[in-house]
Parts: structure tokens; C-alpha cells; sequence
């Protein structure tokens, strides 16, 4: 009986969680307009708009390069960090870590605005590299955090074995490090990317000219006419994010017995 | 020349000495044996022998060869590590390829290599499994065939077999024994588990605080340990104390207070001794009998073990019990201890 | 130092004597740090400096003092504004949680084998963009919008609801959606950690299974409840773009404020001082938060 009910309750939670999203992709194919009921017919004009309209591709871009060189070099140094802080015993190690992990607990408008003052202050100009570094900030305790949990789980006598078998410690790092970090450098990239990518707040106070795909789309929200536009551009992102995840899912838990996957790193 | 020879090795971590000036000589083919609770050192000289610490004092020498300073990559041993370390993100044929891979072998010699070492630990045709897909048993295998199949001068092995059950840790060790017979490499095994150590070992030195206490065959270290830490290591035993009353010829008597004036042959005492001396003497249980001696005592705890029984005595004046171990029946009512004067472990008392 | 860093990265299983290898750690840890020292510290640190000015340019002058904090904690206007806030927060929080439960209930004890796809079923909205999912209950909460074009389509109503959109009613919707997934995972891990011969153990001993939810699984759940409620409360209350899409004036929150002082007003020093006192008193309050959580476990024992 109470089966039952949580079934439904589940259920219904569910259709919650997914039916404002879903509204995306529903009326981007729309004929009309305007965002709202009834639907007057099907089109994909808002998608071919899409692929004339220069300056939300140029966001797009924008966007994603940001988004890519924030996740290399946050999970680099998330890496290195988390390398540093399980298999060396530092003096310390609990207040880096509480620091590393700050910007997880500090508003977004503060970290925005705080770097901004410092930018401001010694007269470095606003630019997608401005917008990298506030994304560094926020996107480092994420890969630290995904990366330490694979580190912990690392059997350290797997590098040890290695050696013993005659490889010294760059071929050790190619043969047994690398490839069993590689799941959790994946999850990193994955995470800290798409952390990124759709990023508004530190992106708006930091960004010069060059507008980031979020920063855009703040823009043109006060525009009707362009919303059909904007939502068919929401509906491929949403479809892209989905893929990738699911993807990268799968390939994480490929091989594992069905009551032993997990979600996330 | 020894095949292996550790002379005055000295670790420091910080300020605690975990090796104190350890001195060992490994015969070429021996299984041999570091036996000793945990935080003795034995891992740490392993590690040492394998290049994973170094030294801070003394030498390691392997085939008259000084070890100081090799790295372990470079040393002539393969270790098989108590987590067994088997590569996750490889198959077992891999796994056993490991090390060969830069030794510059044509694919078939290493094909043929390889399938022949996985016969050898019986897990031939396994060579496609996944290190996930292993129960422990066949991980411990493939740990094994892994660190042989580089022919080590010497196989280092730490605790190998403290996470099987204990069947599967039986017949390893009868397996273990042969395969080191068969093959006649030199293997070096540390364990805190002295039935282990004394159903394979050649040798075993016994270490406890970082020093070596003795080295000897399993049936000396049983039979003549010498010392208290020792005899109390290996297997059960029963100590008494005792001074010595006179010494004559090849007789000691001794006076052992509860068990009255007891005689030792002086070839039992393997240290000093003069009139008036506090020994310890000690018994093993399967030594003393339950009828026809002078001890009075009484039955105070039975177990039945199937083919022998293991008892609790009670004599007078010693809260201890004794522990007996007699294979005949249970006897009832009060029992008289005795035992062969020939059977007592004579040792030093220390404070 | 490249090399030893490259040596400390590949393992330390060189020969190195163990203060050699601390060093390497030290090495490997510098650069995160340095990186966070500059984009995270050292402009926290000039937020504070500003917040103890009444400069109104870029650069610092004049004396320090704490005006700023007086005219933040002075104002009734601001006092209002970070009462509501906090309150806004407080209701998503216990919204969101609420919700929460019952669905990571379900997850960790009736989906059996499909755990996996349940949990990947709940976390995929989130993977989209944020600003987008504002944006989409706006349009479902608006005069034009879903809700109220399909109640006047279908007949239910004549005239489109007003009270759905500008509002904090509205921001607590969309919050509550918001971040529904970082309240789901914390309880699920919090349930599924639960060693089931507990509950056989109730059963045995004559719970039915309300006693024995209120009884076991609901305490045992606690710290997954716990580090849900202050995964969704501490970040809300700092939020943007929901207030400022959904909130209309009556739903603006402190980050509005926040920004309107470096936007428009140009008061750098009081937006400084309402950063930082607003992140104090959420601080404060989810330290208090988790010490009554602790106090009240105790009691319960």
C-alpha cells in the first residue's frame, strides 16, 4: 500500500522536476511568438534563425572556450592539489582544504563582485580571461573534491608494484596512475566544464565586450521577439547536456555490478 | 657468501628507531622466514630489502652485490604485496605481463612465458579474466605468478596469505612450500602468523622492537627458544620460575618453589648460569602429563579438540592455570602433573 | 623544480628520504593555492578593506571606519530586506527538503535494481542551464504565461491570476525546483547507508513500519537531512537571478541590493559592507543551525 503511494509520489515529483524544463523544447517549436498556451503550430524557423544569428553563436563560442580552458586547468589543479593533500602527510592539510573549498560556500554575487574590485583596483581590463579566472575560483573546489574522493580510493601499493616490476616512476605514472585516474579526470573535465559553461553571475560582473552564452541570454530576455530564438538555442544545450552525461555515466559505470553503481565521482 | 646479507641496518621514522641495527644472512634457495607481532620492523626491512625505504645506516647486499641506494625498480626481487595490488584496469595475462614488457621479449617468448607461469600458480587459461572478476584465492595467484614470472633473485612476500579464509590459507601453504622447492628461488616471507612461518619456512628469524631475536629452524625456535619472548611466541607454553640450587656435571637442579626441586640438563641451559640464579623454566603442553607425576592439581577447564584435548590446571600457590594438552581420555577427579626432565626449556629471567 | 615536481607527481616512489618527500607535496600543493589565493583571498580581502571606507572610486581613501556596517545594520530598509531573505531561504529550505525525503525514500529502499536510472533520471535537469530554467518558470508563472493560458484556454478562469509571478511566492516556486537534486543526493546517501538488519532488528522487536521510520530510519537519516538543509539554504539566500527574473520588488533579495550598490548606485563600500554582513549572518545562522541539530541528537539518545 505504501508502495504504492510512493510510487506516485515519485512519480509526480518526477513530471515537477522535468515539465518546466521540458517547456523549453516545446516552444522553440512553436509557431508562435509568444511563450503561452494554446500552441498554434509546428516550426523549426526558430532553429534556422539560430544558425544566422552571429552574435549568439559568437556567445556560444565564447562560452565554450571559456568553459573548456576553465575545466583543464581547474582539474590540473585539482589534481595536483589532491595528489599533494592524500599521499603526502602535510602539516596543515584541514585549513587548505577548508580554503580550497571556500567559494563553495560563498555566494556567487560576492565571489563575482570581490574579484571585480580587485580587477578594478589595479586596472587589469574585463575580458573572457577575467571571466576564466572567476571561474577558476569557483570551478577548483569541484574538481579537488571529485578527484580526492578517486585518490582516496587509489591503492598506493598499485605505483609501489609497478616499480617492484621494474618501471621507473614516469612509466609507472603512464602505465597505472594515469589510466585509473582517467575516470575521475574525466568526471572533473565533465563537471568543472558545465559548472562553466552555464555560469551567469561572476560571468556578468566579469566579462568585458565579449559576452559568455549565459551573459547573452540575460541580455536578450527583455526582447519577446527574441525568445523563440533563445529557446531553441536552450533546447539543443539541454539536449547536449543530457547526452553527455548519460554518456558519461555509462562509460563510468561500465563493468560494475548493478547494485554497486553510483552517481557522480 | 650469503645470497642475501643485512648487516647493522638501521630506520629511523622521526625519532622512533622501527629497525634497530638488524643483522640477517639469507642462504641462496631458502624460504626464510621475519616472524613477529605487528610494529616489530619486519615490513619495514622487507621494504627495505625490495628499495621501497632506505636504510639509514648499514648495508643490504644481494649476490655480493650493495644494494644502498638502488632504486626499487632496478633490484633483483619481485615483492608480492599483502594487498595483492593486482592492476584494476588489466586482465590477469596483463597483469602477469606486467614486468616483462621492457625486457625486450619477442611476443611469443612472452606469450609462452606467461601462459607457462599461469600454469604453474593453476590458472591457466585465465589469461582474459578481469582483475575484478577474481575471488582472493585466484588475486593471491596472480600476485604470485606476476612477481615469478620475472625470475627474482629472491621473491619478497608480506603477509600473503592474512586475507584468505582458513582452507584456502592451508593449502597455499603446502602449495607455496612446493612451488619454492620446485623452482629453487630464494623466497622471503613476513608474517605475524607463526604457524604459518613454521609449516613453510626453512629458517626463521624472530623479530619483536625492531631487533632479532632468534634465528633458527622451526624445530629449534620450538624446541630451544632463548628467551622469554620467544617461547612465548611460538605456540602455547607454560613458564615457572625457578633459582638455580647446584650445578653438578651435566645435572642442574633447580628449585622451582610450587613445583618442588625440579632436575634440568645442564646442555638446556644455553646461557651462564651459577648457583643462586633467577631462571625461568618452561614447559610445552603436550610435554606434561596428567598421571603418574608429583605435581598435585585439578581439572578446572576441559576442551575436546578431536584428536587431542587442551585442560586447564589448577595446582596450588600459582593463579595461573597450566595448560596441558593430552590425547588420552579425560581423566576425572584430581590429576598428578609430570613431565620429562629432557623436555625442559630452560631461559634467562630478565626484569 | 619543474623536475621534482614531475618526480613528486609521478608517485614518490623514487629513493627520497621522507622529508624529501613532504617537500614534493608541499611543491605539488603550491600552485592551487597560489591560484586560490589570488582570485578568492586576496580580493575577499580587499572587499573587507572597502567595506571599512566611504571612498567612492576605485581607489582606497579616506580613514577606515564602520559606517558602512552601521548604515547596513542601521536601515530599517536593509534590516527588511535580509529579514525576508533569510525567510525566503528558510521556506525553500524546508520546502525543498520536505519534498525532498519522500522521493529519496523511495530511491533508496523501493527501486531495487533501477537505483541507478532513478538517480540519473532526478539529476539530468540539472545539468542544464540554470538561467534557462528561471526563465522557464517565468514563463509558466506569468500574465501571459503557461499556467495562466491554459486555465483561461481550458475555461477555468476568466482573467489571468496575478499573484503567480513577482512575488516571493514565486521565487520560493522556482528556488524550490531550483535546487531540488542538492537536497535529493545527501538524503539518499544518508538512507541508503542505513544497515537494513537495524530495520529487520525493529521489525523483530514489534515496530510496524510508521514506528519504525520515526524511530530508526528518520534519526539515522539525520545528518543526510542535516547537510541537505544547509546545501540549499546557504546559497539561496545569496541568489541573483531568480529574484531579479521572478521577484519583481516584493521578492528582491540581498544579492539585488548587493549588486544594485556596484551596477548603478556606485557605493562600492556599503555593497562591500552588505556582502560581507550578509554573509556573516548566514554564517552564524547554519552554525547555530547544525549546534541545535547536534543538541537535539543528543537529547534524543
Amino acid at each position: 500500500m505504501k508502495n504504492r503511494w510512493l510510487l506516485v509520489y515519485a512519480a509526480a515529483y518526477l513530471a515537477f522536476l522535468y515539465l518546466p524544463v521540458l517547456f523549453l523544447p516545446l516552444f522553440s517549436f512553436n509557431a508562435s511568438q509568444y511563450i503561452a498556451f494554446p500552441l498554434t503550430g509546428f516550426t523549426t524557423q526558430w532553429y534556422t534563425a539560430l544558425f544566422a544569428d552571429t552574435a549568439m553563436l559568437q556567445a556560444l563560442s565564447n562560452s565554450l572556450k571559456v568553459g573548456v580552458v576553465t575545466a583543464i586547468l581547474s582539474t590540473l589543479l585539482g589534481l595536483l592539489a589532491a595528489k599533494a593533500v592524500t599521499q603526502y602527510r602535510l602539516k596543515g592539510t584541514g585549513t587548505a582544504l577548508g580554503f580550497i573549498g571556500l567559494p563553495l560556500f560563498i555566494p556567487d554575487v560576492v565571489l563575482g563582485i570581490a574579484l571585480l574590485l580587485l580587477l578594478a583596483a589595479i586596472g587589469f581590463p574585463l575580458s573572457l580571461a577575467t571571466v576564466v579566472l572567476g571561474h577558476l575560483c569557483l570551478c577548483t573546489p569541484f574538481a579537488l573534491a571529485v578527484l580526492i574522493a578517486r585518490f582516496e580510493g587509489f591503492d598506493r601499493s598499485l605505483e609501489e608494484a609497478s616499480a617492484d616490476l621494474g618501471e621507473n616512476g614516469w612509466m609507472t605514472f603512464w602505465r597505472v596512475t594515469f589510466p585509473l585516474m582517467l575516470p575521475g579526470i574525466t568526471a572533473s573535465l565533465l563537471l568543472t566544464f558545465i559548472t562553466s559553461f552555464d555560469e551567469f553571475l561572476i560571468a556578468y560582473f566579469l566579462s568585458g565586450t565579449d559576452a559568455t552564452l549565459p551573459v547573452f541570454f540575460w541580455s536578450q530576455l527583455r526582447f519577446p521577439a527574441r525568445l523563440p530564438v533563445v529557446l531553441a538555442l536552450g533546447a539543443l544545450i539541454l539536449l547536449a547536456s543530457v547526452v553527455l552525461v548519460v554518456l558519461a555515466e555509462v562509460v563510468r559505470n561500465r563493468g560494475v555490478a548493478p547494485d554497486k553503481k553510483t552517481i557522480g565521482a | 657468501m650469503s645470497f642475501l646479507s643485512v648487516t647493522r641496518v638501521i630506520k629511523r621514522f622521526g625519532d622512533v628507531e622501527a629497525v634497530k641495527a638488524v643483522d640477517l644472512e639469507v642462504p641462496r634457495g631458502a624460504f626464510f622466514a621475519l616472524l613477529g607481532p605487528s610494529g616489530c620492523g619486519k615490513t619495514t626491512l622487507l621494504r627495505m630489502i625490495a628499495g621501497f625505504e632506505q636504510p639509514d645506516d648499514g648495508v643490504i647486499a644481494i649476490d655480493g652485490v650493495a644494494m644502498n641506494g638502488v632504486p626499487a625498480h632496478q633490484r633483483p626481487t619481485n615483492m608480492v604485496f599483502q594487498s595483492y595490488a593486482i592492476f584494476p584496469h588489466l586482465n590477469v595475462f596483463n597483469n602477469v605481463a606486467y614486468g616483462l614488457r621492457r625486457d625486450g621479449l619477442g611476443k611469443d617468448a612472452l606469450r609462452a612465458r606467461v601462459e607457462a607461469m599461469l600454469a604453474t600458480v593453476r590458472l591457466e587459461g585465465m589469461g582474459a579474466r578481469r582483475a575484478d572478476q577474481l575471488s582472493g584465492g585466484q588475486r593471491q595467484r596472480v600476485a604470485l605468478a606476476r612477481a615469478l614470472v620475472k625470475q627474482p633473485k629472491i621473491l619478497l612476500l608480506d603477509e600473503p596469505l592474512g586475507a584468505l579464509d582458513k582452507r584456502l590459507r592451508e593449502q597455499m601453504q603446502v602449495e607455496l612450500r612446493a612451488l619454492q622447492k620446485s623452482l629453487g628461488i630464494t623466497f622471503l616471507l613476513v608474517t605475524h602468523d607463526q604457524e604459518e612461518a613454521l609449516s613453510m619456512a626453512d629458517h626463521i628469524a624472530v623479530m619483536n622492537g625492531g631487533r632479532i631475536l632468534q634465528i633458527a629452524s622451526p624445530r629449534d625456535l620450538y624446541e630451544r627458544p632463548n628467551c622469554r619472548e620467544v617461547a612465548d611466541f611460538i605456540g602455547e607454553i607454560n613458564f615457572f620460575h625457578a633459582s638455580v640450587k647446584e650445578i653438578a656435571g651435566d645435572n642442574v637442579t633447580c628449585n622451582a618453589g610450587l613445583l618442588g626441586i625440579v632436575p634440568v640438563p645442564r646442555r638446556a641451559f644455553g646461557f651462564a648460569i651459577a648457583a643462586g640464579d633467577h631462571v625461568l623454566l618452561a614447559l610445552r603442553p603436550e610435554r606434561i602429563t596428567l598421571s603418574g607425576g608429583t605435581v598435585a592439581g585439578e581439572i578446572a577447564a576441559a576442551s575436546f579438540l578431536g584428536e587431542r584435548s587442551h585442560y586447564h590446571a589448577r595446582i596450588a600457590g600459582r593463579s595461573e592455570p597450566v595448560f596441558v594438552a593430552s590425547s588420552g581420555p579425560a581423566p576425572k577427579g584430581p590429576v598428578m602433573l609430570g613431565w620429562n626432565p629432557a623436555d625442559v626449556i630452560a631461559l634467562p629471567f630478565v626484569e | 623544480m619543474g623536475k621534482s615536481l614531475i618526480s613528486g607527481f609521478s608517485g614518490g616512489v623514487q629513493v627520497a628520504k621522507a622529508e624529501d618527500g613532504n617537500d614534493a607535496g608541499y611543491l605539488l600543493l603550491s600552485p592551487t593555492l597560489a591560484v586560490m589565493a589570488l582570485t578568492l583571498a586576496a580580493p575577499l580581502a580587499l572587499l573587507f578593506l572597502y567595506s571599512l571606507t566611504r571612498t567612492t572610486g576605485p581607489v582606497l581613501e579616506g580613514g577606515a571606519t564602520l559606517a558602512q556596517y552601521a548604515e547596513v545594520l542601521g536601515r530599517e530598509g536593509y534590516r527588511a530586506l535580509f529579514w525576508r531573505s533569510l525567510g525566503i531561504s528558510a521556506v525553500v529550505t524546508l520546502a525543498t527538503v520536505a519534498l525532498a525525503y519522500p522521493m529519496a525514500y523511495f530511491v533508496a529502499f523501493h527501486a531495487g535494481r533501477r537505483k541507478f536510472l532513478w538517480l540519473i533520471a532526478l539529476t539530468i535537469p540539472f545539468w542544464t542551464s540554470y538561467l534557462l530554467r528561471v526563465f522557464a518558470w517565468k514563463i509558466i508563472l506569468g500574465y501571459g504565461g503557461v499556467i495562466n493560458s491554459a486555465l483561461i484556454s481550458m475555461g477555468l478562469i476568466s482573467a489571468p491570476l496575478e499573484f503567480l509571478l513577482y512575488n516571493p511566492f514565486s521565487v520560493v516556486v522556482t528556488l524550490t525546483h531550483a535546487w531540488a537534486a542538492f537536497a535529493i543526493l545527501p538524503i539518499y546517501v544518508s538512507l541508503e547507508k542505513i544497515d537494513r538488519s537495524l530495520l529487520e532488528a525493529a521489525t523483530d522487536l514489534g515496530d510496524g513500519p510508521l514506528r519504525r521510520f520515526l524511530r530508526i530510519t528518520l534519526p539515522l537519516s539525520m545528518p543526510g537531512v542535516i547537510g541537505a538543509a544547509l546545501l540549499v539554504f546557504v546559497p539561496t539566500t545569496g541568489d541573483y537571478v531568480t529574484p531579479t527574473l521572478v521577484g519583481g520588488p516584493q521578492g528582491a533579495m540581498i544579492a539585488n541590493i548587493i549588486s544594485v550598490q556596484f551596477d548603478r548606485v556606485g557605493n562600492w563600500p556599503l555593497g562591500a559592507a552588505l556582502a560581507l554582513a550578509s554573509m556573516a549572518v548566514v554564517g552564524v545562522l547554519a552554525m547555530l543551525f547544525v549546534a541545535a541539530a547536534r543538541a537535539a541528537a543528543k537529547a534524543a539518545r
